[in-house]
């Protein structure tokens, strides 16, 4: 409990505390500062874009490994990991090179807000396809066939049978997704080049101000950012409920 | 050898044991009988130290053990799904109380091997549970709780998850190796007539509270209350009271004392047979010898005459 | 038909984010062949790096290790008040960006905070040092020991620990000789995922470390300041090392993973 104290709980709550030094208005002007509001902002929009392609292709990854089978399955399954593995540092580094200037596929996004996005959707790949994989395999075929016997084509089918089973894993997935999504730095780093107002997102931006030393301009920003994770999470949470419940 | 004093025990607002006060004398085989959710369980884990009362008193060979950790109190006991230790091998299950006791590897091994051959399981001691069947792995249970040679052993529902025959075999099995070590033993069941077969003494137990103890025998014949009597026993109604359906005697012609019923049905069970009858509209059973039955030749719908034999009246004694 | 299509979807999407990616490390690592390549990984910067990187996270790990199985214990054994806040505040890390548990360090074991400035009284640094570089590491893989043991341990339930009881062995001597055994697969795993986790973090490490080089660099400070000098060799050079363990680490993770479900 104490360890729990001194590494998690008192720094955090120092954090917020913090950001409240200079007052409401200080905080207020903080978070409202032309670079600070416009990172949140762009970190906030691309999550979203990012959790809802989660979302979908997600779904559709694992849908693919647990119904489909096809030869270096295994090798792709195992391979979905890596975002959770890899340092995030070493995503953005090779991100850079598959897709910036130097790029054998010709395609620069290097300090281009796509550039973020998809180091933000390499980074929260296994998210939704994790949470949805081990549902997928839980669900009864048989209710799957009590449908056909029925008389619904696949697609009503995955409709109304599948889909609302799915429906809390997912949207378990893609919150996570989203939560990891505002807070990525490592891997957007190299790719955005930091162009302030352009293509800094809100953990750039923090950095940036801990090194200039203002500190406090950092914690309102943080503090944004705690609050936006823990609505997310708190979500996550009714949302395992409400699953929970529907069995 | 085992009193239980006055003990009560509650789980948030289900009381699991009220004023329990029972003597388990020394050498015996009882057996909690009850059905589930009675307190047996409860009262077993009590006495083995893994639950304490929350009032009431435990003493183990006139020690109070009330507070004792289940460490100290030196009794076996056996758990109704085996609690095996899944990553050490037979011989290492059976072993570990002596291992713990810091005995000799030697002691250990010879101690190990007189148990092992006791429950006949020598040739798997260096096998896994895993490898092991259910009455196979119940058996090392018993040879591990056995082997620090407790004062009392106890056994949790301990064939619970066995099938049938080898719930039958166990039983016999456990009533023999009874005889053979006279441990203080006593086990939880529902099953009555695992209680029946098995138990010099058993304990009826009913909604947290004792409701009667008694032999086998006590409790078929003369049950303390009708619930003990239709737990350990077929039972069916006469006259609004509880009667056994063998102790029903059916005759073709009106006799002093029977009553009149009207056949339902006869179906042959093995070498009985079982008359269904009603009586003024309410239902009744009888169960009759082959030897009977062809006598009367009922059939459905016929007329046939019930009366109780009393146990004073009996030609047998 | 439509699986076909969906298989191509899903393939074709993962080509692009994912095993092109990989196959670029490897491309644009020994693009000059193996010798550079070679020089840059085994340079005395490169080397330290690495040492740094194991200093941080072992330490780290073995921290977290014992944290976690206290705490899987305690959240699994015991009903106490509070337990469901328990279990939120042990998820909490995961919630938190990096830089911003490097600045919440820094607020409270900087120089001139609380914490750190008593330490630093005493001539300990823990902000831009080693200690404040384990503390940021412990934060972020704080969970996942406890999230790894914890369903196993429910699972298994009380029954051998209470078994071992009875026959004579103390709580002490249960733990030791019937509860680590059986937990030991999903133990193992928990700890290679934490081990993983502090090899590869960057953004809390980089906020606290104030990134000397050759003194507080790991690995992948290494790589983020060897590229921005222009030294893409060192940088490749060291990123593939550290992807390498990442692919060891999906391996082992693979083979413990169906291991901790046969109990």
């Amino acid at each position: 409990m104490i360890y729990l104290s001194l590494i998690v709980l008192i720094p955090l709550a120092a954090v917020v505390w913090r950001s409240g030094q200079d007052g409401w208005s200080g905080f207020w002007g903080s978070v409202t500062a032309p670079e600070a509001s416009s990172a949140l902002k762009l970190t906030l929009v691309v999550s979203v874009m990012v959790a809802l392609i989660n979302l979908v292709m997600g779904t559709l990854i694992a849908w693919v490994l647990v119904r489909d089978s096809f030869p270096g399955k295994r090798v792709v399954e195992m391979l979905i990991d890596l975002p959770f593995a890899l340092p995030t540092i070493v995503a953005g580094l090779v991100l850079l090179s598959l897709y910036g200037p130097n790029s054998p596929l010709h395609v620069d996004l290097a300090y281009s807000r796509a550039g973020v996005l998809v180091a933000l959707l390499f980074v929260t790949l296994p998210f939704v396809v994790r949470t949805v994989q081990p549902v997928l395999l839980e669900l009864d075929p048989q209710m799957e066939e009590a449908a056909a016997s029925l008389g619904a084509g696949s697609f009503t089918t995955f409709r109304a049978i599948i889909l609302p089973s799915l429906l809390p894993a997912m949207l378990s997935g893609t919150a996570l997704a989203f939560a990891r999504s505002i807070s990525e730095f490592g891997a957007t780093v190299l790719i955005s080049g930091n162009l302030p107002f352009q293509t800094q997102v809100a953990a750039v931006n923090i950095a940036g101000q801990i090194e200039s030393d203002n500190t406090t301009g950092a914690a309102a920003v943080s503090t944004v950012l705690l609050m936006v994770a823990l609505v997310a999470l708190m979500l996550l949470s009714l949302l395992q409920r409400w699953g929970a419940r529907r069995g | 050898m085992i009193r239980a004093s006055h003990v009560c025990k509650n789980f948030g607002d289900f009381a699991a044991l009220t004023d329990v006060s029972v003597d388990i004398p020394t050498g015996s085989l009882t057996a909690l009988l009850g059905p589930s959710g009675g307190g047996k369980s409860t009262l077993l884990r009590i006495i083995a130290g893994l639950e304490t009362p929350d009032s009431g008193t435990i003493e183990i060979a006139g020690a109070d053990s009330t507070r004792m950790s289940p460490q100290n109190r030196n009794v076996g006991f056996v758990f109704q799904h085996y609690a095996a230790f899944k990553h050490m091998t037979v011989a290492s299950n059976v072993g570990f109380g002596l291992k713990i006791r810091k005995r000799s590897k030697t002691e250990i091994t010879k101690r190990v091997n007189e148990l092992l051959e006791l429950v006949h399981l020598e040739q798997f001691a260096q096998r896994y549970p895993a490898q092991l069947s259910g009455g196979q792995r119940q058996r090392m249970a018993l040879a591990r709780a056995l082997a620090v040679e407790p004062q009392v052993l106890l056994l949790d529902e301990p064939f619970g998850a066995l099938d049938a025959q080898v719930r039958k075999e166990l039983r016999a099995w456990l009533r023999r190796l009874h005889d053979d070590v006279h441990v203080t033993t006593v086990f939880v069941t529902h099953d009555q007539e695992e209680a029946m077969e098995v138990a010099d003494s058993i304990v009826v137990m009913a909604d947290g509270k004792i409701q009667q103890v008694g032999t086998p025998d006590e409790l078929y014949e003369r049950p303390a209350s009708d619930f003990v009597m239709s737990f350990l026993g077929p039972v069916t109604t006469l006259g609004g009271r509880l009667v056994r359906p063998h102790d029903l005697v059916l005759s073709a012609e009106p006799v002093d004392g029977a009553v009149a019923a009207v056949v339902e049905r006869v179906v042959r069970l093995g070498f009985e047979v079982r008359v269904d009858a009603t009586v003024g509209g309410q239902p009744i059973w009888a169960q009759v010898t082959r030897y009977r039955s062809q006598l009367l030749d009922l059939r459905p719908g016929d007329t046939v005459f019930v009366r109780v034999l009393e146990p004073a009246a009996s030609p047998v004694g | 038909m439509a699986k076909v299509s969906l298989r191509v979807v899903a393939l074709t999407y993962l080509l692009f984010l994912l095993v092109l990616p990989v196959a670029v490390i490897c491309w644009r690592t020994f693009a000059n062949g193996f010798g550079p390549f070679w020089d840059a990984l085994t340079a005395p910067s490169a080397v330290h790096a690495f040492q740094v990187t194991l200093q941080v996270a072992i330490p780290a790990v073995i921290a977290n290790t014992i944290f976690g199985v206290g705490v899987a214990i305690l959240l699994v054994r015991h009903r106490f008040v509070g337990r469901k806040v328990l279990s939120a505040l042990i998820d909490l890390p995961l919630a938190v960006s990096p830089v911003v548990v490097g600045l919440a360090l820094i607020l409270v074991y900087g120089r001139f905070a609380p914490i750190g400035g008593w330490f630093a009284d005493r001539g300990i640094d823990i902000i831009f040092a080693i200690p404040g570089m384990i503390l940021a590491t412990i934060f972020v893989s704080l969970p996942l020991v406890v999230r790894a043991i914890a369903p196993v341990l429910e699972e298994i339930g009380i029954e051998q620990e209470q078994a071992a009881w009875t026959l004579g062995a103390t709580s002490w001597q249960a733990f030791r000789r019937v509860t680590i055994p059986a937990i030991r697969w999903a133990l193992a795993y928990g700890m290679v995922l934490a081990l993983a986790r502090c090899l590869g973090e960057y953004g809390a490490v980089a906020v606290v470390s104030g990134n000397l080089v050759d003194q507080t660099q790991t690995l992948t400070l290494f790589v983020q300041e060897r590229f921005g000098n222009f030294d893409a060799q060192s940088a490749y050079a060291a990123s593939f090392a550290l992807a390498v363990i990442a692919v060891a680490t999906l391996l082992l993770i693979q083979l413990l993973r169906p291991k901790e479900g046969t109990r």
